[in-house]
């Protein structure tokens, strides 16, 4: 008989094991990553295909009107014989408009089309003053928006779909009194300790194939330029979205620990929801507004949001992440602790609901 | 041996428990009898740590209990815990490997025990799936795979039938006869009665009475007899020293009552004879007080 007290480690890795198991076997879940990794892989091939199909305006045009469009990038140039072939290629679709010789001035052209002219040709043909930017942005304002909002997304999701997680087990083994057998044999902190290790695996699994399958995607869309931009954020919310993580999980356990049962848990996790919820709007309403991104950034539970974008849109200097990340490990640290000790002194606690007060004390 | 000194615990003003002591003797097995809200759960629970007391100790072999003795204890509570979505097997084994068991031993063990607790057929279904009564068997499972040197259950036979109360006290019995201390509370007198070597009961949060079974017996001995004879026992009616209960015609009920001061057994030896001399006696039986007797007396 090969039987010895488990370490704290060993008893905390088979719950972190159990947690892992059982929800790898539930159907819903399989079924909802499998949703959620087939629409990203959607999504950034699809981003990636209409970025580099052509969009250029086909265009008809002899051998006087050439050298208006050449080297016009919004336009595809067919040269033909004459303006009669020309009005042929337009009438068959082969081309959008074409341009003939003869025209009023300034221009010494006419534009044929079909039914009404290509807005893009016009635009690319429309004489525009010079302008001068004191402030040139060189991120794209949509490109922008897109990547902080898919940061918000990814986080406000994960950490949600997670942090219930975790929080449901907390009151399942509480509802059905597992617990009371649990605790005769591991201690309580090894407990909270696996529970959110395993959540954790399980959300940074969930990460990581994002991940994965967003460098994958723009390889093979051919979107190096995008994913050299990306490659550093991606990384540091990887880095950042696992303590935070950590941070949230210990914290959603405490507060599921306080209820007893699952008709409950909303009672206590809601403020927690809340805080989980708020990088995903701040980033909505503010990616355009460096002070807010910047307050954000350095908060723990919005940096692993804030700090990423930032990282991408080029603001952060190289300490920044580093010293955001060391707050939130400290920050993490109390969370813990805090999260230990209330988890501690409510998990036994059947009924009604604890309070707070009393689920901090002693 | 388990030993309980001077519990006490109060919910605010109420006092639960009061200065509650008894020992659970290793390789006994112990009956803990009580009505509703006697207290025999927050005992149990208090023995097991899940439960804050306000005072009074907890002993195994005379040393204050600690959290890694109570690894080697065995626990069934009362509202029963098992996690529904696991299938029962893996659900025993992972108990097991918390326990300190390797891989291979828990699986063995849990297997073994499962099959000889009569769920063979079910190790590999999830636990919500299981009637009531087999998931009462897994409970006890649950409770008995690390080979516990103290259990306690909190009502381990309610809800079984009679045919899984035989094999849950077979298995009780087989633990306490390898050495366990064995506590177990139950509603159900007459298993009890059938199956513990010690009794403790409580009530209103004290306890009243505890002991060996037959100590107890003969403590609330009532000197109660039954006579069955060919002949008439119209006499007895007459006889010094006699209450009879009832009576027809070959068939008495009596209890001896205290007449100056002689030995009841002396009026019982003096009743056969004179019935053996006015007949034929069938039989002469002492009456032993019924545990759900006892426990009526003992609780008022």
């Amino acid at each position: 008989m090969n039987v010895s007290t488990p370490s704290f480690a060993q008893s905390t890795w088979l719950v972190a094991e159990r947690e892992v198991g059982s929800k790898l076997r539930s159907k819903a879940y399989l079924i909802s990553t499998g949703i959620l990794f087939v629409l990203a892989l959607v999504g950034v091939l699809w981003g990636g295909f209409s970025a580099q199909s052509d969009s250029r305006t086909p265009v008809a045009v002899t051998a006087d009107t050439v050298a208006s469009v050449a080297d016009n990038p919004a336009l595809k140039a067919t040269e033909v014989a004459d303006a009669a072939a020309a009005r042929a290629l337009v009438q068959d679709g082969t081309v959008d408009a074409a341009l003939i010789p003869g025209g009023t001035a300034p221009f010494d052209f006419t534009v044929v089309a079909k039914d009404s002219a290509p807005t893009s040709l016009l635009q690319a043909l429309s004489l525009t003053p010079q302008v001068e930017l004191l402030e040139p942005s060189d991120v794209n304002p949509g490109l922008r928006y897109l990547v902080a909002l898919g940061f918000g997304l990814i986080f406000f999701m994960a950490a949600l779909t997670f942090g219930s997680t975790i929080a449901q087990s907390v009151v399942e083994g509480k509802q059905t009194r597992v617990v009371e057998l649990l605790i005769s044999a591991v201690p309580v902190r090894a407990l909270l300790a696996g529970k959110v290790i395993g959540n954790t695996i399980l959300a940074m699994g969930q990460i990581i194939g994002l991940a994965a399958i967003a460098i994958i995607g723009f390889t093979v869309t051919g979107q190096s330029g995008l994913l050299a931009g990306l490659g550093a954020p991606i990384a540091w919310f990887t880095v950042f979205f696992l303590f935070g993580f950590i941070l949230l999980a210990s914290l959603f356990a405490a507060a599921a620990a306080m209820v007893s049962r699952q008709e409950d848990i909303g009672s206590t996790t809601t403020p927690l929801t809340m805080l989980v919820m708020a990088p995903y709007f701040l980033v909505i309403f503010f990616n355009d507004n460096p002070l807010v991104m910047t307050i954000m950034s350095y908060v723990p539970f919005s940096a692993p949001v804030g700090m990423p974008v930032r990282v991408f849109l080029g603001d952060a200097q190289w300490w920044e992440p580093i010293l955001s990340l060391v707050i939130m490990l400290a920050t993490c640290a109390a969370a813990i602790w805090v999260g230990a000790k209330i988890y501690e002194n409510s998990l036994l606690r059947m009924g009604a609901r604890v309070k707070l007060s009393e689920a901090l004390a002693g | 041996m388990l030993e309980l000194t001077g519990i006490t615990k109060s919910y605010g003003t109420k006092r639960v428990l009061d200065d509650v002591s008894f020992r659970v003797g290793s390789g006994r097995l112990t009956g803990f009898v009580g009505g509703n809200g006697a207290g025999k759960t927050t005992t149990m629970r208090i023995v097991l740590g899940v439960l804050g007391r306000d005072g009074g100790e907890v002993t195994v072999d005379g040393s204050p209990v600690t959290a890694a003795d109570r690894r080697l204890f065995g626990y069934m509570p009362e509202e029963r815990g098992l996690y529904p979505k696991m299938r029962v097997l893996e659900h025993i084994v992972y108990l097991a490997r918390l326990h300190g068991f390797d891989k291979a031993d828990a699986a063995s063990r849990a297997e073994a025990l499962l099959v000889e607790l009569g769920l063979g057929e079910r190790l590999r279904d999830n636990v919500e799936t299981l009637s009531l009564g087999n998931q009462q068997r897994a409970q006890i499972a649950a409770a008995l795979v690390h080979d516990p040197q103290v259990l306690i259950l909190d009502e381990p036979f309610s809800g079984l039938d009679p045919l899984a109360v035989d094999v849950v006290a077979g298995v009780l019995q087989a633990r306490a006869a390898q050495g366990a201390a064995v506590l177990f509370s139950s509603h159900q007198l007459d298993v009890v009665e059938r199956l513990c070597d010690d009794l403790v009961i409580i009530a209103g949060g004290t306890i009243r009475a505890q002991g060996t079974r037959d100590a107890l017996r003969a403590a609330h001995a009532q000197h109660r007899y039954e006579l069955i004879s060919r002949g008439d026992l119209g006499w007895l009616r007459e006889e010094p020293g006699v209450s009879v209960l009832s009576f027809d015609g070959g068939y008495a009920l009596f209890d001896i009552v205290d007449a100056d001061g002689t030995d009841p057994d002396d009026t019982a030896r003096r009743v056969l004879q004179r019935a053996v001399a006015a007949g034929d006696v069938a039989s002469f039986t002492p009456k032993q007080p019924s545990l759900a007797q006892i426990f009526k007396e003992v609780i008022q």
